[in-house]
């Protein structure tokens, strides 16, 4: 009987657990319900709900290096491990009162957090979630504690994040773990608002909403300090009122070019990487939020704040100029490409539902329900650096 | 439909007339509900969805007990110079910031 019984659950959970990759599967976040769906992008259907996630106002994801695990980090200060293939929460911490992202290291042990409240960094093991680290974003003569952006990892187990009140860039090396190190860069300029890391993992770039220009550190040469690049691009000129952050995290490099947001203004900036000056600028329809290439570079896709969040325009990088422009509907709040670019997928969060749209025909190829989404997030970010 | 089963109620206990908003400033149910969605939604994206905070601070009425609804109201409209809060002059109109702070003194749950 017992034997009989044991059989039946064996039966049971292989039926609920059978074998798959997880190469095509991603994690899309219903902001308003504390919930994600898990997708899958071979034939653009989600699998499942999976609830329980608590505030998730401006939620990201990252994944372990299998694949198997999304780690989703909410805005209250929750980090949840979600099981892909069985849709379980396998951990989940309530880390601190309100947070805003996260990094896996690059060996995949560890896991990072920023916090606006406490202000600081968060370290933890990626397995059990259980703390590893605890690094203070302390500043100033009072020791207040900043806000921290833009955090992301970098090679030799390293990650680098931004103080928003504080102006600085902190380079914290985990490798090892029970001496955690912290290299401080200051004035790097007034309110860094988000940043990237170059997908080799050498250059980090954080955007400055305090003033124009972006700070530029070399990763490869991080003695020679924090420099500033295209400072002044707007100078003198009446800013626009800026009604959503830009992202910096899903940037686009296309050549020697990489593009990205003007804060408060309807433009796109290029920038030449080769010397790090403004290249030029593309005028588009609105404040740009996301601008993201394709994988193959060959196109750059751009999102937009209020009251232009209803419209996509699409960049030719070889012509630079507008080749597309798509009105999914009110709130499309980012974009996530399928790993080798041939298709797309939408959050239009006002319409409650994720399109899918063939990036060459841009022709739509399918939509889901969901719950006001916001954030998607594919597995193959797994395997890059800065993601 | 759903902003007036919040606001009638309101309107009768007289709770709105605390506010200097006339009838005929308050926005139709439709407008009402593209505000509400305004307020949790792109609000929320620095203030937090449910109004705890985030890049912006938090906004719940124990937060903002010491503050009057004139002076959330100018805040919507011209902003906060040197934060990342802007001016919302050019999407609302001053009858709209004032119903959006009249919303946010009687809490998210109200």
């Amino acid at each position: 009987m017992k034997r009989c019984l044991l059989f039946v659950a064996l039966l049971i959970s292989a039926s609920t657990l059978q074998a798959r990759g997880t190469g095509d599967l991603g994690v899309l976040i219903e902001r308003a319900s504390s919930s994600v769906q898990i997708v899958e992008t071979s034939n653009n259907t989600s699998l499942k709900r999976v609830a329980g996630l608590g505030d998730l106002s401006h939620a990201s994801v990252v994944y372990s290096r299998d694949a198997r695990y999304a780690y989703v980090f909410g805005r209250d200060g929750g980090l949840s491990k979600v099981d892909l293939l069985d849709g379980s929460i396998a951990a989940r911490r309530l880390q601190s009162g309100n947070s805003i992202g996260g990094a896996i290291s690059q060996d995949g042990r560890l896991i990072a957090v920023s916090n606006y409240d406490p202000g600081g960094v968060r370290v933890f093991d990626a397995h059990s979630l259980e703390p590893v680290a605890d690094i203070p974003a302390t500043y100033g003569d009072d020791r207040a504690r900043s806000k921290v952006i833009g955090l992301v990892d970098a090679p030799d187990d390293r990650f680098v994040f931004a103080l928003w009140d504080a102006g600085e860039i902190w380079v914290l090396d985990m490798s090892d773990r029970d001496r955690p190190q912290v290299t401080r860069y200051r004035n790097i300029g007034r309110q860094p608002y988000d940043a990237l890391i170059t997908g080799d993992g050498r250059y980090y770039i954080a955007g400055l909403f305090g003033e124009d220009g972006m700070a530029l550190l070399d990763l490869w040469n991080p003695d020679r300090g924090v420099r500033r690049i295209l400072s002044g691009y707007g100078r003198g000129e009446q800013k626009l009122p800026v009604y959503k952050m830009p992202h910096l995290e899903g940037w686009a490099v296309a050549g020697n070019y990489a593009f990205v947001p003007a804060i408060g203004r309807h433009e796109v900036l290029l920038i030449d990487m080769q010397n790090w000056t403004e290249a030029g600028r593309i005028a588009v329809h609105g404040q740009p939020i996301f601008v993201m290439a394709r994988p193959d570079g060959r196109q750059v896709w751009v999102n937009f704040a209020l009251p232009d969040n209803d419209t996509i325009e699409v960049i030719d990088t070889q012509s630079l100029e507008i080749v597309h422009r798509l009105r999914p509907g009110k709130g499309v709040l980012h974009m996530e490409f399928e790993p080798r670019g041939e298709e797309v997928w939408l959050s239009v969060r006002d319409e409650n539902r994720v399109e899918v749209y063939d990036t060459r025909s841009f022709e739509r190829k399918a939509a889901i329900p969901a719950s006001k989404p916001s954030g998607i997030f594919f597995t193959a970010r797994a395997h890059r650096i800065g993601l | 439909m759903k902003a007036w089963t919040w606001l009638a109620p309101r309107l009768m206990s007289g709770l709105v007339l605390a506010a200097p908003v006339f009838a005929a400033d308050l926005p139709t149910a439709e407008r009402a509900r593209e505000l509400q969605n305004l307020l949790i939604q792109d609000c929320g994206s620095c203030h937090g969805l449910k109004m705890r905070g985030g890049l912006g601070p938090g906004l719940l009425p124990e937060q903002l007990s010491s503050r009057s609804p004139e002076y959330l109201t100018t805040i919507i409209l011209y902003g906060k110079p040197g934060s990342a809060m802007p001016a919302w002059r050019g999407l609302l109109t001053p009858s709209e910031a004032r119903w959006i702070a009249q919303r946010l003194l009687e809490g998210p749950d109200s």
